[in-house]
């Protein structure tokens, strides 16, 4: 009893300290002058709630809570993901507006999200400027309609391109150094992006960003209630009346079928010898050395891989909000896409899915903890960093079997 | 002429500041080898505590502005150094034996939990110092140099001297050096290297404080927000002076604080950031162990 | 007749003032066990990375003999060390890719061939029947190396669940999927028990006389050393000191010296 008091201390001691100045007092505005205020009740509740959260540790520590791992369940797995697909299909048909919408947006982050898995989960290259080449992506399809007058489908894929040769002409001099730079750099790279669309007014409009995205069209047939080109509309074609909720629920099939195609490519390139010697750089970089893998080339084609896919999303986002502008890409985006990769389980495709979606939908759900959004986002980064380093599911699939 | 001098001496205050936080970041990742994300809001914290000292000092009627100076320094030097002391006890130390990418996760997080604690605690809006000092030194007609350029360069030239005396003279700067070196042969000789580690993020700390103080002395502004920034170029300057040295990171501070300075004076403030970090990948490239590093034997 | 496989001339390597290795010449031979003994501290393992490119020797040269050429190791890119010039390592604390399977970690020694084959992907994507004969290929040499080490059951096993002794024995596997021409152990009996350590001799031995891969070792146990090397090279202090057939360093007093003290000898 003495001895738990004892640890209890310094851990309530240090709340305390730590609350005094940044709780204890705040700094109010006027018109005319500052005024500050004392609120020490801000204090008491900190340290109260330590005091509780280091009892319940030390009963925890005194009888363990059964340890349980999630794992993904063996059986049925295959019809869970046929009835997980099934329901995408269905979705548009079932909800309203704001719920395609939504659903659009967590696709996304999940598109975002496994291309940063590359990156990051499979190859353990920590970069933090991911959100630029998002950025580069969507600012690419913006450039080239505006002012090439491309459409959709041809600004699609040289987004992907633009964003992936960026990355290879960042990486090639970066990722020869060692490997903690990396992060740094990728976030100095990320601010250039970031000041270059904001400064460059001529180009990308500035911090008013540009509007006037290419929007998707059907095989040639447009959304709109009247075609520009000479071919029938959408609706025209199939003869059905007239909805805008038509293109919205298009664009929504296309973020699905992205959203597989890096499914299938990850998980297929996975099982390459190019994944498996990303994961080996991961694991052991000394040792791929002495196997005579060229480990510069290996770290920039996961490098721009990754990339690449941002840039594809960056598109797809970009006609989403048919509009482009600094302001969505800043670092906390990139914190918001690396937590998720983390709290998912680096590797995890389908932990990560789990995580992307939790994270987006987070806000939407509990509109009372929007503003506490990214303190818990870095909470959670510490919390999960110390007691499941490995992520929400952390089960290795081996890429090829014995037998 | 007078203008390149006025922004030469613009650009060395600039780097003093950047050179004391970047000493935090070299001190670690000498120490740990790990990169100290959440420095930059370790000292965007040291500013805030600063800024509520003055105001706390304001309301109790200490009108001296020498005592108040003082004071605020101490305050903000002690909290700030208990911030440093829990970011390691609380994100760092349990993973010390964790795998590589673990820390700096961690050190991300606590970046991002630190710089919204503030926004919720203290307001997301930008605050502001009334001035303390306001007298300005001429030099010559069109060249002056301000009380606070000059007290920012006084201050950090005595840290600088208390510094290099602490980590070459004293038995803490000797353990230091030591953990550094080989931290598991220091343990073995009696080094508590613990201890070491915690008291090397508490003196980071308080020269990110020192900085922090006098930052918003200088500009007179602050938010939540001013540490990712600084922070970011601050571990630049680390990096160009070559990580791990101490001289170093203050060569590479006022590199960075004259580069910022000069570019802003000369070419428009609009791109000095992005002149900032291409200078970083230039060096990373030319020379990766830095200006003043030393070249890195690969332990096989 | 024995055919020299690396010569190695005068090769130095300092570390600011310190000099690891020193003038030190010698030459492995095809189809040979060299070993290379000395003290702690006498530069064997620095040696080692010379050879392997993981450090640039500050003076000297490496030249290593294939069938239809020579190539000078010293000048190559050290990334091209393992690749081109087929020489493969151990590491004297074991350097497996722990989280990934045993049969993963033979197959990415594998790699650049597998790579190649693979169409750097495109082919590995698209699932071509070319790509997954090199798969079958490589999978059946990895099978091969399970069978030789005896770990063929733990095939599936992650490789830092295994045993130490198992995890030597992978090492040297993985290395041996390369196909090089020499293969560098580092310490490879450090910490086996002598039963484990007699089967190690036996492993080497095969490797030397099945797989005609020269080997190049760097070892304490004597017993291993004297068996199994046609050859041993003596180090002290970054110096070659002995060179000569197990029976001749046996009874060469500098030899002694070096390990017994002055008086000994």
């Amino acid at each position: 009893m003495n001895k738990n008091f004892l640890t209890f201390l310094p851990p309530v001691f240090l709340t305390l300290l730590l609350s005094l100045p940044l709780l204890g007092f705040f700094a109010q505005e006027n018109s005319k002058d500052i005024l500050l205020l004392q609120r020490w009740d801000w204090v008491l509740y900190a340290t109260a709630a330590v005091f509780l959260a280091n009892s319940v540790l030390i009963v925890l520590k005194k009888y363990p809570l059964p340890s349980f791992a999630i794992s993904p369940p063996a059986k049925n797995l295959n019809a869970l993901k046929a009835l997980l697909f099934l329901g995408l299909l269905a979705l548009p048909f079932l909800s309203s507006r704001s719920t395609i919408d939504l659903a659009t947006l967590v696709l996304l982050y999940i598109c975002l999200a496994w291309g940063l898995n590359i990156t990051m989960g499979l190859a353990g290259l920590l970069d933090l400027g991911y959100v630029a080449f998002y950025a580069i992506g969507a600012y690419t399809t913006a450039i080239l309609s505006h002012y090439y007058g491309l459409s959709f489908w041809q600004c699609v894929p040289l987004s992907g391109l633009v964003a992936a040769i960026f990355a290879l002409v960042i990486g090639m001099p970066i990722l020869r150094v060692q490997g903690d730079y990396l992060a740094i750099v990728a976030l100095g790279f990320a601010e250039i992006v970031r000041i270059v669309a904001t400064n460059w007014q001529s180009l990308t409009g500035g911090p008013n960003g540009m509007s006037g995205m290419p929007r998707p069209t059907f095989f040639g047939l447009e959304f709109g209630r009247t075609s520009s080109s000479g071919l029938p509309t959408f609706q025209d074609f199939f003869h059905i009346p007239f909805n805008s909720e038509h293109r919205l629920i298009f664009l929504f099939y296309c973020i699905l079928g992205l959203a597989i195609i890096i499914y299938v490519v990850s998980k297929r390139l996975r099982c390459l010898p190019l994944g498996r010697a990303w994961e080996a750089m991961r694991e052991d970089e000394i040792a791929c050395r002495a196997l005579g893998i060229n480990l510069p080339r290996i770290k920039l084609s996961a490098y721009s891989i990754g990339a690449g896919i941002a840039g594809l999303v960056g598109a797809f986002f970009a006609t989403k909000q048919g509009f482009v502008s600094p302001e969505s890409f800043t670092f906390n985006e990139t914190a918001m896409i690396v937590a998720m990769v983390v709290l998912g389980g680096m590797g995890s495709l389908w932990g990560i899915c789990i995580a992307a979606t939790f994270l987006v939908l987070l806000p939407e759900l509990a509109r009372g903890l929007a503003d506490y959004r990214m303190l818990l986002f870095g909470l959670a980064m510490i919390l999960v960093m110390r007691f499941k380093p490995n992520g929400l599911i952390s089960v290795r699939q081996p890429t090829v079997k014995m037998s | 002429m007078d203008y390149f001098f006025q922004q030469l001496i613009n650009g060395i205050t600039l780097g003093a500041i950047y050179g004391l936080i970047a000493l935090g970041y070299t001190m670690v990742y000498g120490i740990v080898g790990m990169i100290n994300f959440a420095h930059g809001e370790i000292y965007m914290i040291a500013a805030f505590i600063g800024f509520l000292a003055f105001l706390l000092l304001a309301s109790l009627g200490v009108t001296s502005v020498i005592v108040t100076l003082i004071l605020v320094l101490v305050i903000s030097m002690v909290f700030t150094s208990v911030y440093g002391f829990a970011v390691e006890r609380v994100a760092y130390r349990p993973l010390r034996n964790a795998p590589k990418l673990a820390p700096l996760i961690s050190a991300i997080g606590m970046s991002i939990f630190l710089q919204n604690y503030v926004q919720l605690t203290q307001g997301a809006r930008v605050k502001s110092l009334p001035p303390v000092f306001t007298q300005n030194f001429h030099l010559t007609d069109s060249l002056t140099i301000s009380t606070v350029q000059l007290l920012i360069l006084g201050s950090t030239a005595l840290l600088l001297l208390g510094f290099s005396y602490l980590i070459n003279k004293t038995p803490l700067g000797r353990a230091q050096r030591a953990c550094e070196q080989d931290r598991k042969m220091a343990a073995l000789v009696g080094v508590d290297v613990d201890k070491t580690i915690s008291l090397t993020f508490v003196l980071g700390a308080a020269l990110a404080a020192v900085a922090g103080v006098m930052v918003i002395l200088y500009y007179g502004v602050l938010d939540f927000y001013m540490g990712f920034l600084a922070g970011m170029k601050a571990f630049v300057a680390a990096v160009l002076g070559g990580i791990g040295s101490l001289s170093g990171a203050m060569l590479g501070g006022l590199l960075i604080g004259l580069i910022e300075s000069f570019w802003a004076a000369y070419m428009g403030g609009d791109y000095k950031n992005v002149a900032v970090f291409a200078v970083l990948m230039l060096v990373l490239v030319v020379r990766p162990n830095g200006l003043l590093g030393r070249k890195q034997v690969e332990k096989v | 007749m024995r055919t020299p496989l690396l010569d190695v001339t005068d090769l130095t390597m300092q570390f600011g003032g310190l000099t690891a290795v020193d003038g030190v010449s010698f030459t492995a031979h095809q189809g040979e066990i060299t070993a290379i003994i000395g003290p702690n501290g006498a530069g064997k393992t620095t040696l080692f990375n010379c050879l392997t490119g993981f450090y640039k020797p500050t003076q000297g040269t490496l030249l290593l003999h294939t069938a239809d050429k020579s190539i000078r190791l010293d000048t190559l890119p050290r990334s091209h060390i393992a690749a081109k010039a087929k020489i493969a390592r151990t590491f004297q604390n074991i350097r497996l890719f722990t989280g990934m399977t045993v049969l993963e970690n033979l197959l990415v020694a594998q790699h650049n061939a597998l790579m190649r084959a693979s169409g750097f992907c495109i082919a590995g994507l698209l699932g071509l029947p070319r790509y997954r004969k090199a798969e079958q290929h490589a999978l059946e040499k990895a099978r091969y190396w399970l069978h030789k080490i005896d770990l063929t059951d733990k095939a599936d096993w992650e490789a830092g669940n295994l045993p130490y002794g198992d995890q030597r024995r992978l090492e040297i596997a993985r290395a041996m999927c390369m196909e090089p021409v020499l293969l560098c152990l580092d310490e490879p009996a450090a910490g086996l028990n002598p039963k484990e350590s007699a089967d190690l001799n036996t492993l080497l031995q095969d490797i030397c006389n099945t797989e005609k891969t020269s080997l190049l070792l760097i070892e304490h146990d004597m017993s291993v050393v004297m068996n199994i090397s046609h050859h041993i090279i003596v180090l002290e202090y970054g110096r070659r000191i002995a060179d000569g057939t197990p029976q001749e360093i046996k009874n060469n007093a500098d030899v002694i010296r070096a390990y017994l003290g002055e008086e000994s000898a």
